[in-house]
């Protein structure tokens, strides 16, 4: 009895400290409608500066409290100053390039705080005056734990005055409900979404200055954190505190407990739960179903036309020089290449459910490394040859987003991104976690192609000899009724269904074609590699696929693999300094302020100028 | 005649307001039957129970006998009720043509065909479709830059796509220059006197309610208050008030 009592109050302790960040990415979304990915970045630098703060002065009990607020403070500050310098600029821009932009910050700080702190994981001293523990049913429960137990209820009063009792509360509530009508009673924005940013920073600065004393930082900390915090937010419903409170509470018991039946698995069984509950209530618990949302018109993309003989020429062209790739005698260029036509194959699959589709995806590495695990295991494990184990590695991909998929195509828009990166984020830890089958961080080693196929300029040639039949298949479905019914659900889903269209069922068979075709080129990698880790199915690894799209141009069909040429190249020159990241970082943010439309929209945007010239 | 859609005592209220209450009605076949009423009187919610988009709370809808209620959008198009929006909604990333023929490929079950280029899919019909709302000049052109009454036409042949028994259109001529309106309706009137189809609209424009409906139905704050042919409900003293001062709004 006791020992569960215990466990119940660890699960509390912890849902304090997320609910702080989930509450922050809430308020911030509420009133500017932009999912900040940089959120963990926020938690892990309130962690970074309190461990700062606390280890270099010697603070009494007051003093780490007074240390733990300062942290909060300076995280808020730092919010400001990337809200006034950045997301000002592009609050009128397309979702997906304000996630990018704030993944941008993500990157940036990650380098910035590899600088400052070094790579070794920080735990900070035990909080003064809380460093001992108390008896409870004959257990041991730390004093700090019962701090935090009520440190998360304090909060959740302390924003219900705000918003309830102070005229800044009642304008954030407001701007939630319809920003554009709040505008149009003049109210004055640019202070109100800057102090929004300021108030959701601050939050989850607190959350992790608050766990300094309970857990390590490390550099890792920002996107575990943000992916907890996103499964919080749609399980509590987007915009709620309440719901987000309850939430945390959901899922971080849902952890305490579950460690002890499954403490493998841990990871799934929120996965399990989140699931559930968005088929019971896609809106989350207490989430209301929709926003008004009257975003600025986008400009709708131009009809399909069948390729021109220029264009035609164009691709022949390119293909020819991939075809004599191999005669320039040079393995690197050949290795890099390979690298490059998966890249591509995996983006003209992304962009294959985020452009006609208009389903943004923020996990779609999840089916590249489900296709790489897929054919590397079947290899190490079965022996099974290479031929058979590409095909079963698309089909683990296949599998993953048929089942994935079917939840995915119930949300839409950041609903939707939020889902599928949680998805990919769960794959992730299964992969990490599960050391025994898969290897964990070590990965899995010694996956070669079969001997027809071990040479490099045989393996070089059948990588382009699938990619490019891929690519073309893909290319053919958008012409096809297969890719017409995806646009249709985009274009307008009332007009489809009352025309006969089931939109979710276009999406999901969708969803799952872009899955086995990043399925194709990630058992195709693990071959090239010889090896798989974890890494593939990372968060960056998806992120970089909307950067190699966007890059292209996204409302053109060429984009993204052009795209990904161009991205991976560029990777290649940078990836070899010291803070890539950083400059990586500051590159995403250029292009979304200064080049959305992307290479190819700004290549065909010239030519059409041209040809209109008299 | 006999009744295509019979409607039977549907109600449906948004928290405490009485949208739509127990509204009974039929459209018989090959009849072009005119719902009217001031703003505000239930006409788009009457329409988005028929065809499924939105759940009454009471009462039944039947197509030639078969019960609609309950059933999806897509589900009631599929037994051949076409419908066009009060604002349009097309395929703006598509051309006129790509446009109706979506409609052609829905209706023979080839949308999720990976085979044929959707450019060769019954054009033909599609343009025969253009040609009769007198659209084919324009069948290559995006829907995107349409002007709103070419877009109004290209709705109607969507609607047209899978030869509905009835015809559902919400405000068919909203937005359109008073000449086209005339136009639009003249040629809608035809269809139905072609195809033998149904058709339930609604309508502010009264030139073109009284210039082409054959019976007309009216609603006032949800329920109906009279019906009967063009110069029945002209002279219902009921609806004169309505439409003519004395007003709804004083009326407390």
């Amino acid at each position: 009895m006791g020992f569960y009592f215990t466990q119940f109050l660890t699960g509390l302790a912890s849902a304090s400290s997320l609910f702080l960040v989930a509450a922050g990415l809430s308020i911030i979304f509420g009133v500017t409608r932009i999912v900040n990915l940089a959120h963990g970045s926020f938690y892990m630098l309130g962690a970074y500066i309190a461990y700062s703060i606390v280890t270099s002065i010697d603070v009494g009990p007051v003093g780490f409290w007074l240390a733990v607020l300062a942290a909060a403070v300076a995280v808020g500050l730092i919010g400001v100053a990337v809200e006034m310098l950045l997301l000002r600029r592009i609050y009128h821009a397309p979702e997906m390039f304000q996630l990018l932009a704030t993944f941008g910050v993500v990157l940036v700080v990650q380098d910035a705080a590899l600088a400052i702190w070094g790579p070794a994981d920080k735990l900070g001293p035990r909080a003064p005056g809380l460093d001992g523990a108390v008896r409870i049913f004959g257990e041991l429960v730390p004093q700090y734990d019962l701090a935090m137990i009520v440190l998360g209820p304090l909060v959740l009063g302390a924003i219900w005055l705000l918003f309830h009792k102070t005229r800044w509360g009642t304008l954030v509530r407001a701007a939630t409900q319809d920003r554009q009508m709040l505008g149009a009673l003049g109210a004055n924005q640019k202070v109100l979404f800057t102090s929004v940013f300021f108030a959701g920073a601050a939050l989850a600065g607190l959350g992790g200055a608050a766990q300094v004393p309970r857990e390590a930082v490390s550099l890792f900390t920002d996107l575990n954190i943000i992916a907890e915090a996103f499964v919080i937010v749609v399980v509590g419903g987007m915009g709620s505190i309440l719901g987000a409170f309850l939430a945390a509470v959901l899922i971080s018991e849902l952890n305490a407990f579950g460690i002890l039946i499954f403490p493998q698995i841990t990871l799934v069984l929120m996965f399990l739960v989140m699931a559930v509950i968005l088929v019971v209530r896609p809106w989350g618990l207490l989430g209301r179903p929709e926003f008004i949302a009257r975003g600025p018109g986008e400009m709708p993309e131009a009809p399909y036309r069948p390729a021109d003989g220029r264009l035609k020429l164009l691709g022949l062209a390119a293909l020819l020089l991939l075809v004599a790739v191999p005669l320039a005698g040079d393995d690197f260029l050949m290795v890099l290449m390979v690298d490059v036509l998966l890249l591509a194959l995996f983006a003209t699959s992304l962009h294959f459910i985020m452009g006609p589709g208009g389903m943004v995806s923020f996990g779609h590495a999840a089916y590249f490394g489900l296709g790489a695990y897929g054919a590397a295991m079947l290899t190490k494990l079965l022996d099974t040859p290479m031929e058979l184990a590409v095909a079963g590695g698309i089909a683990a991909a296949a599998a993953g987003a048929v089942v994935f998929g079917w939840f995915c195509v119930r949300l839409s828009g950041v609903y939707f991104a939020m889902l599928t990166l949680a998805f990919a984020q769960i794959g992730w830890s299964v992969v990490f976690q599960w050391g025994d089958v898969t290897g964990g961080d070590d990965g899995i080693l010694n996956v070669w192609p079969a001997a027809w196929a071990s040479s490099r300029i045989v393996f070089y040639y059948l990588t382009l000899a699938l990619c490019t039949g891929a690519i073309l298949f893909m290319r053919h479905l958008l012409y096809a009724p297969f890719g017409y019914g995806l646009r249709a659900g985009r274009d307008s889903p009332l007009r489809a269904e009352a025309i006969g269209i089931d939109v979710r069922m276009r999406q999901w068979h969708g969803f799952i074609l872009a899955g086995a075709m990043s399925g194709l080129a990630g058992s195709l990698y693990a071959f090239s590699k010889g090896s798989v880790f974890p890494d593939i199915m990372a968060i960056p690894q998806s992120i970089d696929g909307l950067m190699m799209v966007l890059l292209g141009g996204v409302k053109t069909l060429s984009g993204p693999y052009v795209g990904a040429a161009a991205f991976h190249l560029l990777e290649d020159q940078i990836s070899r300094l010291e803070f890539w990241r950083a400059i990586l970082g500051v590159t995403i943010l250029f292009l979304v302020i200064v080049f959305p439309q992307g290479l190819v929209g700004f290549l065909r945007q010239r030519l059409s100028r041209d040809e209109a010239a008299p | 005649m006999t009744a295509a859609l019979s409607v039977r005592g549907l109600s449906k209220a948004f928290g405490g307001v009485q949208a739509v209450e127990n509204v009974s009605f039929e459209v018989e076949a090959g009849q072009l039957l005119a719902l009217i009423g001031p703003n505000g009187a239930g006409k788009t919610t009457c329409f988005n129970m028929l065809n499924g988009q939105l759940a009454p709370d009471s009462g039944s809808v039947t197509l030639e006998g078969r019960e609609l209620v309950g059933l999806s959008p897509r589900r009631v198009w599929r037994l051949g009720v076409g419908r066009t929006f009060q604002i349009t909604a097309t395929f703006s990333s598509m051309t006129v043509l790509e446009n109706v023929q979506m409609a052609l490929i829905s209706h023979r079950r080839r949308i999720a065909a990976m085979r044929p280029r959707t450019a060769s899919l019954y054009r033909d019909e599609a343009m025969a479709l253009l040609e009769r709302v007198g659209m084919a000049a324009q069948a290559e052109r995006a829907c995107s830059i349409l002007a709103y009454g070419d877009l109004k036409r290209v709705e109607l042949a969507v609607a047209l796509g899978n030869e509905p028994k009835l015809l559902l259109m919400d405000e068919p001529t909203a937005g359109m220059a008073p000449g086209e309106r005339v136009e639009l309706m003249a040629l809608t009137a035809g269809i139905v006197r072609d195809r033998g189809t149904s058709v339930l609209f609604t309508e502010h424009d009264m030139d073109v309610v009284f210039g082409h409906a054959d019976r007309i139905i009216v609603l006032n704050r949800g329920r109906l208050i009279a019906e009967g042919s063009p110069d029945t409900v002209r002279a219902d003293p009921h609806v004169r008030e309505i439409y003519l001062g004395a007003g709804t709004t004083f009326a407390l």
